[in-house]
Order: structure tokens, then sequence, then C-alpha cells
């Protein structure tokens, strides 16, 4: 049996403000295998942002165990979690953040520089990589220059530069419009179906969940729902959250 | 990963051009102002040095002291009680290498239609080594011309220059005061003394010749000062109590009395010049470090702005797989950059600088490898003081909250 991607027992998160401790994430227990495509769902406030930054190990949880591709993230130093963050993961943002000073091929080769590669090797794998994102000729573009659509691409193509084992996506059509959303979508789909790549991708969007094959539903810091993506579910959850 | 670090290091400066050289212009401003000073500081000090060299070294003046005379006192030198005699005695003690006693006077001489007055200096052929003075033509007078006061003559080159312009003076006959003197050679170049007298406008003739035909004693074989030389700088403080104690001796001055001559350290005195000059130097380029640090503190500055203003992007790069220290890394490179072509730039300036003022004002300066390097460490060094903390600030920000930036 291969190993999952996460694995997540028993996770807690608590803030400390002026008022006291305040839990955001209460007793989350997930497992994620290679090769699903996951679905976050929840209202604001539900905790699906701070899941996704511990996921991302971004932040770190109070208490309880995760596991990403069987290693022990809580135990782990800063410079170790920046190489789990460069080597395992890829981050796909909904503000996209490309450097703007840089040109499209630059942006995808930057995680590839703190891996120590080649500019000549970075240079050829971002290109290959804007290739696959259908942007090959637009490399020496800089974001500005090109659509939000095609931001968010060059976005995916920086996620995927490092061969991530799992790809987390936070709200990746929150700042686009439909018909590129649904462009965007199909592209994770494909990654997901054709490439074998782990997504797991936070949305507070039914018909994007709907591209998911597994729907994980977060209500004021707990699970409710974790199983199948259904439209009759997703429409359901949809109207009563 | 240097490489990239330092292009993209660059890419920031680039993007941010008035800002980056703005912040370059306070070091090309202190570097260059270090330079400078230390280039002119240095330039006093070695015009220092050489007037030192040129005095002569391990050098003792001895000079007739304060008589009195039926109750009135005389001030030194008034009453000249040194003799050649005294001179003589002195170069039987331990560790003196050369004494010299001189009797100067003033005099008008005359060659052809030119004619010029100047300092006479009757002496003995040591004069030459005390003072480290060599001929740039012809010969020296012997102790023969001592003995049988021969009129010849050296001259300084001033001298020479004002009274035979381009011609050959040695073997040529000068008159002075009516009386014909053979020029038997021309002293080299010494130029400025510590107190700026042109040391190569005097000449020099044998004692006796001073004493008993030019300008004549009231006492016979007296000399106004002698100038002793001692073998080595350890040996002066010796010197100086022999000296002492051998013209008491001499001049049969009782126990506890004064002494009628005075025995001056010249050499003690030059270092004190050549510390003054030192201290002086290190007193410009003090001042110029100051400009150095406020440089400093302007790229700590602008990279803490910098930082600040770059936050969401260290939150990107940390999401991608940065480590504190690639951050780290990527701010003090742009902190060095920007001091070391600003010290770069300064170099030029400064260097630039010393030349136009050394054509200008006919300053002499000294620009040394040793003060351009060390100008360069000291930037290097400032860049990396003042672009650590900010730059160590970046790398220890939460990627979470570097992200969220806005």
């Amino acid at each position: 049996m291969t190993d999952p991607v996460i694995r997540i027992e028993q996770l807690y998160k608590e803030y400390l403000t002026d008022a006291g401790t305040v839990p955001v994430l209460r007793d989350l227990t997930v497992t994620v295998m290679p090769g699903e495509f996951v679905a976050i769902m929840g209202p604001s406030g539900s905790g699906k942002s701070t899941f996704m930054n511990i996921l991302g190990c971004l932040d770190v949880s109070t208490s309880g165990n995760y596991f990403l591709n069987g290693r022990d993230v809580r135990h782990q130093s800063r410079d170790e979690l920046a190489r789990l963050r460069n080597e395992v993961i890829g981050f796909v943002f909904q503000g996209f953040n490309l450097l703007p000073r840089a040109n499209l091929e630059d942006n995808v080769a930057l995680p590839l520089i703190y891996r120590g590669i080649s500019r000549s090797e970075r240079l050829l794998q971002a290109n290959v990589m804007l290739e696959k994102v259908g942007l090959g000729k637009y490399h020496r573009s800089r974001p500005n220059q090109i659509s939000g659509g095609q931001q968010q691409r060059v976005a995916i193509a920086r996620a995927l530069v490092n061969q991530p084992k799992l790809l987390l996506a936070d709200e990746p059509t929150g700042n686009l419009d439909m018909r590129t959303s649904k462009e965007i979508m199909a592209l994770f789909s494909e990654l997901n179906q054709r490439d074998g790549i782990t997504i797991v991708l936070i949305t507070h969007e039914a018909d994007i969940a709907a591209y998911a094959n597994r729907l994980v539903r977060l209500a004021d810091g707990r699970i409710i729902y974790d199983g199948p993506v259904e439209h009759a579910a997703a429409e359901h959850l949809e109207s009563t959250s | 990963m240097i490489g990239a670090m330092l292009s993209e290091a660059w890419m920031a400066m680039w993007a941010n051009r008035l800002r980056t050289i703005l912040t370059m212009l306070g070091m090309v401003i202190g570097v260059g102002a270090v330079i400078l000073m230390l280039a002119v500081g240095q330039g006093a000090q070695q015009q220092v040095q050489a007037s030192i060299a040129s005095m002569g070294s391990n050098l003792f003046i001895i000079l007739s002291g304060s008589t009195t005379s039926g109750g009135v006192r005389m001030g030194g030198g008034a009453i000249p009680t040194l003799t050649v005699a005294d001179a003589q005695s002195m170069e039987e003690l331990h560790s003196v290498a050369a004494v010299a006693p001189s009797s100067p006077g003033t005099a008008q001489l005359v060659y052809g239609p030119n004619n010029w007055s100047t300092q006479i200096i009757g002496t003995t052929p040591s004069y030459l080594q005390v003072r480290d003075w060599r001929l740039a033509a012809g010969s020296p007078f012997t102790d023969s011309d001592i003995r049988s006061a021969t009129r010849v003559a050296l001259l300084g080159q001033t001298v020479a220059q004002n009274l035979f312009n381009d011609e050959d003076p040695v073997n040529k006959t000068i008159r002075i005061k009516n009386s014909p003197y053979v020029v038997l050679g021309v002293l080299a170049a010494k130029g400025q003394s510590l107190d700026g007298r042109d040391q190569d406008d005097t000449v020099l003739v044998p004692v006796t010749t001073a004493q008993r035909k030019l300008f004549g004693t009231q006492f016979a074989g007296t000399v106004r000062f002698i100038m002793a030389q001692a073998e080595s700088a350890e040996a002066m403080p010796g010197v100086e109590k022999s000296i002492n104690e051998l013209l008491r001796q001499r001049h049969r001055i009782r126990e506890g009395a004064d002494n009628d001559f005075s025995v001056r350290n010249l050499t003690a005195m030059a270092n004190t010049a050549a510390e003054t000059a030192k201290v002086m130097s290190l007193m410009l380029g003090a001042i110029a470090s100051i400009s150095l640090l406020v440089g400093g503190i302007g790229i700590m500055n602008i990279m803490l702005v910098s930082v600040t203003e770059r936050t969401r992007e260290i939150g990107i790069r940390m999401a991608i797989g940065a480590r504190g220290k690639d951050i780290l890394l990527q701010f003090l490179l742009e902190a060095i950059i920007i001091s070391v072509i600003g010290c770069l730039i300064g170099v030029l300036l400064g260097v630039g600088g010393a030349y136009a003022v050394s054509s200008t004002t006919g300053m002499a300066v000294v620009v040394t490898l040793n003060s351009i390097i060390t100008a360069f460490v000291v930037a290097a060094a400032v860049g990396i003081f003042f672009g650590w903390y900010p730059a160590r600030k970046a790398s220890m920000l939460r990627p979470i909250d570097a992200l969220r930036f806005q």
C-alpha cells in the first residue's frame, strides 16, 4: 500500500489574542492519498485558510500530528520546513503572487534557485512548464502584461516546476471571471488525471469544488463532511451554508 | 546559487534605480572624503619627514648659553663660549659619529655681473656628514684647508643658481667681501627645512677662514654652535649626558653653577613635528570616517524601507522554499553591492580629488595603495554591518505574516 501524502491526526490550532485563546481548528483527522483531488469548502471563519497554511507548512498546529509525505512536520526546523515547501509542495494563491519585476520564465524558475540548480537548467525547466500551461511564447513578458487567467497559469507553472507531490491551491479562481475559472479548473483536472498530481484546493464555490473527486467541508473549525463530491450533495451543502 | 542571488539583487536595485543611486552617493562621498583626507594628511606627513631627513639624523646642536657679565644677563648665544677645541674633544667621546663646529655669518657674494647675499657657514668637512649632505658637483674642502684657512667655498643650489645661472661653478672664482674664493663644489639640493627656510641658500667655507679672514671673532677660536651626530638613536641619551659632562669640565663650571651652553636634541624636536603631522593626518581621516559612517546609516535606512516594502515578496519566496538564510543573503548582497560600487566610485573621486587639490593648491598629496585598501575594506565592512540588521529582520519574518502583508 502506498503512503498517504497527507496524514493529519487530531489536529488543533489556537490563536492567542488579548481576549485569551481562540480555537480555530478542532480535532481534525484527514488522510489524503496520492492522486486524490480534494476540495476543502467552508464559510468564512470556518478555519479553512488556517488549515491551508498548516497543510502548506507556512504555519504550525498547536497540537496533533501532521505527516507530509511521511515526514513529521511538527518537529522540523525553519530551514527543513522551507525545504519541504520547496520540494514537496507547490502553491497556487488567489492573488497569483508573482514577482512583478521578473519576467515569466524567471518567475517560474524561482523555486529552482533555492535548490541550487544552474541558470541554464532553471530556464529550460521553466520554459517546459510554461509550455505545459500554454504560455510558452510569453516567456519574456512581465506579469502585468498578461491577463489574470494567464497570470494564474504562470503561478501553476511555478508551483509545478519542482515536480511537487502535492499542489495546494488557495481559492485559485477567486480573482477570475467564470470563463477563466473554468479554464483554470480544467487545467487542474488535467494535471490530476493525466499527471496524477495530488491536489488540495480551497474554495467557497460549489461549482469549483465539483471539479474535485473528494470534498471536505469545514464549519467552525471542525470537519462536518468528508466524502465524494456529488452535484446534488454540493448543491445541498451550498444552500445550507 | 550566489550567481542567481547576485542577479536577483541587481534586479531589485535596478527596479529602484534612483533610490539605489542616492544610497550609493552616501558611500561615494564617505569613501571619497576618507581617501582625499588621508592623501592630504599623508602628503603633509611626508613633507615633514623629508624635511627631517634633510636635517640629518641623530642630531644634537650645542649652543653657547647665557652668561652673566657684571650683573647683566645675556641670552643664549650672545657670547660665544664654544670653541673649535671643544668640538675636537667631543669627537673623542664614545658613540659620537661626527662633530661640526659652525660659525655662521652673512655676506655679499659676487661673480661677474651677478651678486647675491646669503648665509655663510664656517665649518669643518664633518659638517657634510652630520647634515647628511652630498655634493652635486666638485669635491669638499679638506682638513688641510682648515689648517691653512684657504679661501675655498661650497655653494648651495640656490646660491649657485643665482650667481652662475646655468654655468658650471666648479673651480670658478667668486668674491666674498672683495676677497677671491675658489668654488670647490656645489651641494646637493635639500629643500625646505622644518621651519620653512631654504636650506640651499647657504655657502660653506672652512671654519678657520670664516673666523680669521671673513668675519673675525671677538675671541679667537670661538664658534656660535656645534653640531654633533650620535652613532644611533639609542645612543642619543648617553651622548647628550657625556657632552654635558665634557663641556662643564672644559669650561670649568663649578658644581651647582649654570651651564654656559645648552645641548638640544634636534631629532627629538623633529620627531615631535612628525608626530604632530601624523596626528593631524589621523584626525583628518577620523573626521572623514564619520561621513563613511553616515553613508552606512543611509544604507541601513534604505534597506529597512526596502525590506518593509518587499515583505510580500519575501513571503512569496519563503512559500516556494526560500530559507531564512537565502533571504538574508539576498538583502545582505544588495547592501554589499551598493557599498562596494559606491566605494569604487568613491575611490576614483577621492584619488581624482586629491590630484585636483595638489594641482590647484600645490599642496603635497600622497595616495597610497594602503589608504585605498583601507577605505575599501572599511566600506565593505560598513555595508555588511549596516546591511546585516535589515537583512536579518527580513529573514526572521514568519512566512505566513509576510504573505498576508499588504
